[in-house]
């Protein structure tokens, strides 16, 4: 599921400004490093220390002695546990993931391979909560207390409280199903499949690069379903935020200023205080899209996506301990990444963050 | 002013329970705490919102409770010749594809569900405590550690560790608990840091270490009873988060196994009925929405009355 925490401690920590800037790089520098080796660690207890047995764990149970045998050494299991995670953490910095005995690849193909449709689905997701979420925060705060406030409110519950394969299931059973409005499952229609040649792996962007316009469409409309469906959550996280940054602009003396002078109404809210509040969007849209990119796993079960959640999920069930850690990894080193770059956006657009 | 207050009070009743809880000058300890209690609860009760969300849980209680009262069997008994039934007025959401009546499992599976959140609860909150108390307390070198660790679990993509974790461990229930547990400590510890780094220069905290108090007892006696209001808000607004990172779980076929009647992994038995059976798979998922749904006006309500500072805006 995505994360459902982010609430009033990350409200708090968006609007709170950063302290003077070469301690907070330092910092941040310092933070990200330890987050990694954190991440490392983690992922290497799960990974080696915690299966009774890793060797079975990465070649399976039909493997002959001899291939036990060169997996034992292979991981340097007879090494002491600091220099195995030594090991393990230089492998993972050359992005030696080891292979996968259900592709029989190196993981780092595989992760390669199937990125790019979980970016695809997260990217739609994240622009679709945007250019709905967005609106809709600003109006709530508009209007506080009247009913569309509380409208936006019983949206933004049910995106918090809704369990996403469900919500994915009853979607395609509407408007697959009964309707038929939409495709099903997969991102094209089975004759559509391997005419374009996959040069970024996004199918949106191949078909369009190759001036397929007719597997555009079909890939767009296969987009449509799984796209809103994760969409649920980042519209509502967006939506809540932004009506909790305008409340704050909007009680502010400049606007009451800009109103005394005369401006029109939409030309405060938009002009003066969503100004104002665009800064802030910016780590919260930063953090959906993380969080998005990690949440698309059960969306992906769901719509037969094949992109890095079904991957780890497939692999979980093949016992297949290099992809999984493999994913969790690229998963988290994204999810870190996306946190640290928003953070730095946040301080290059706001004047007052810089110093 | 305070001598005229008791005066004030008997003009108006004498002794009735009122009178008693809205006194402005409590005769002990426990009416004082009685009042605190009252006077939340007036808060809360008016605010409707909380108020749903409070008897969706109360109803969650209950049925939960009176499981063997409501439904026959245990919602594992297999009628074969009754599979895939639509909803009616025997069976009210149908059965399921081996002739179980999927009321009964959502009934008993509401038992699972509480099960789940009170276990991840009862190790979540005293290992965020612990943590947090002691490293706002303590401070110095013990605290930057105690935070570093901290900020690294948040910084996990909480559904993915999780993933990892139930993999390496082996699927099931008490490992989905614990893999929920691993992803959700970390912001109560944050919290109780939070709330200890505001308290541990207060007055009755100088006089307890004063009097000679060990730093285990001002912890536990002094500083953790007012962490608990936020951690409290936090827990309620965080049980949905659990529930469905449970269902997910479930729905991946690592959390309860069958026959457990887990809402979640009941979503994903019912998943190849759908097009045509639309009710298996679909009611566990309202159960579950409801439920979340439930603790998420809960914790709204409670963030109003227990934690006026955070409120929303």
């Amino acid at each position: 599921m995505v994360d459902v925490q982010p609430r009033e401690t990350e409200e708090a920590a968006a609007k709170s400004f950063p302290p003077p800037i070469l301690a907070k790089i330092f910092r941040q520098v310092f933070t990200v490093a330890l987050t990694f080796v954190g991440l490392t660690a983690i992922t290497f207890i799960i990974g080696r220390v915690m299966p009774a047995d890793p060797v079975l764990a990465i070649v399976g149970d039909r493997a002959s002695r001899d291939v036990y045998e060169a997996m034992y050494i292979q991981l340097g299991l007879d090494k002491p546990l600091l220099e195995q995670y030594w090991i393990y953490l230089s492998n993972v910095l050359q992005g030696e993931f080891g292979k996968s005995i259900m592709t029989s690849r190196d993981v780092l193909d595989d992760l390669i391979r199937f990125f790019p449709a979980t970016l695809e689905l997260a990217t739609v997701a994240t622009l679709a909560g945007i250019f709905l979420g967005v609106p809709m925060g600003v109006a709530a705060a508009v209007n506080q207390g009247r009913w569309i406030d509380h409208l936006v409110r019983i949206v933004g519950l049910f995106g918090y409280s809704v369990p996403i394969f469900w919500l994915g299931m009853v979607a395609l059973l509407i408007f697959y199903g009964w309707l038929d409005w939409l495709p099903g499952p997969g991102r094209l229609d089975v004759f559509y499949d391997g005419i374009v040649e996959p040069r970024t792996g996004v199918i949106l962007l191949d078909s369009a690069m190759q001036g397929e316009w007719e597997i555009f469409r079909n890939a767009l409309h296969h987009l449509v379903l799984p796209g809103s469906i994760l969409a649920t959550f980042a519209l509502a996280y967006i939506a809540r935020m932004t009506r909790s940054f305008m409340l704050d602009q909007l009680s502010q003396e400049y606007v009451l200023t800009a109103r005394v002078k005369g401006l029109s109404p939409l030309g405060v809210i938009w002009r003066h205080a969503f100004r104002n509040v665009l800064v802030q969007l910016i780590t919260i849209i930063g953090l959906t899209y993380a969080s998005l990119l990690e949440g698309s796993v059960l969306t992906e079960t769901i719509f037969a996506w094949p992109g890095i959640g079904q991957y780890i999920t497939t692999s979980l069930f093949n016992a297949d301990m290099n992809a999984v850690i493999g994913g969790t990894v690229v998963v988290g080193i994204c999810f870190v990444g996306i946190n640290l770059l928003s953070d730095a956006l946040y301080r290059f657009a706001d004047p007052r963050a810089r110093q | 002013m305070s001598e005229m207050a008791p005066r004030d009070v008997q003009t108006r009743a004498d002794t009735g329970l009122k009178a008693w809880l809205l006194s402005s000058t409590p005769d002990s300890a426990f009416q004082a705490r009685c009042q605190r209690v009252y006077l939340s609860w007036r808060s809360f009760s008016r605010n409707p919102i909380a108020m749903v969300g409070l008897i969706i849980i109360l109803m969650l209680l209950v049925v939960a409770a009176l499981a063997p009262l409501i439904t026959s069997g245990d919602g594992t008994g297999q009628v074969l010749q009754d599979r895939l039934l639509p909803p009616s007025a025997a069976h009210w959401f149908g059965t399921d594809q081996l002739g179980r009546d999927i009321f009964d499992r959502i009934i008993w599976g509401s038992r699972i569900t509480l099960y789940i959140v009170a276990l991840v609860a009862v190790i979540v909150v005293p290992v965020g405590l612990l943590v947090g108390t002691v490293a706002g307390y303590l401070g110095g070198w013990v605290d930057a550690i105690l935070m570093r660790i901290t900020d690294i679990f948040l910084a996990f993509p909480r559904l993915i560790l999780a993933l990892a974790f139930v993999s390496a461990l082996g699927p099931g229930l008490e490992n989905a608990v614990l893999a929920i547990a691993l992803t959700t400590w970390s912001p109560f510890a944050r919290i109780a840091r939070a709330e200890t780094l505001t308290i541990r220069n207060a007055e009755h905290i100088l006089a307890a270490r004063v009097q000679g108090a060990s730093t285990g007892r001002i912890l536990l006696h002094h500083v953790t009873p007012l962490c608990l209001s936020s951690v409290i808000v936090r827990l309620t607004l965080d049980m949905a988060g659990i529930i469905l990172t449970a269902a997910g779980l479930g729905f991946l076929g690592l959390g309860a196994q069958p026959p457990l009647p887990e809402w979640g992994a009941m979503i994903s038995d019912g998943r190849q009925y759908l097009l045509d059976q639309w009710w298996v798979p679909t009611i566990p998922g309202i159960a579950i929405l409801v439920v979340s749904m439930g603790f998420n006006l809960l914790g709204d309500g409670l963030r109003d009355v227990l934690d006026p500072r955070s409120g929303e805006g």
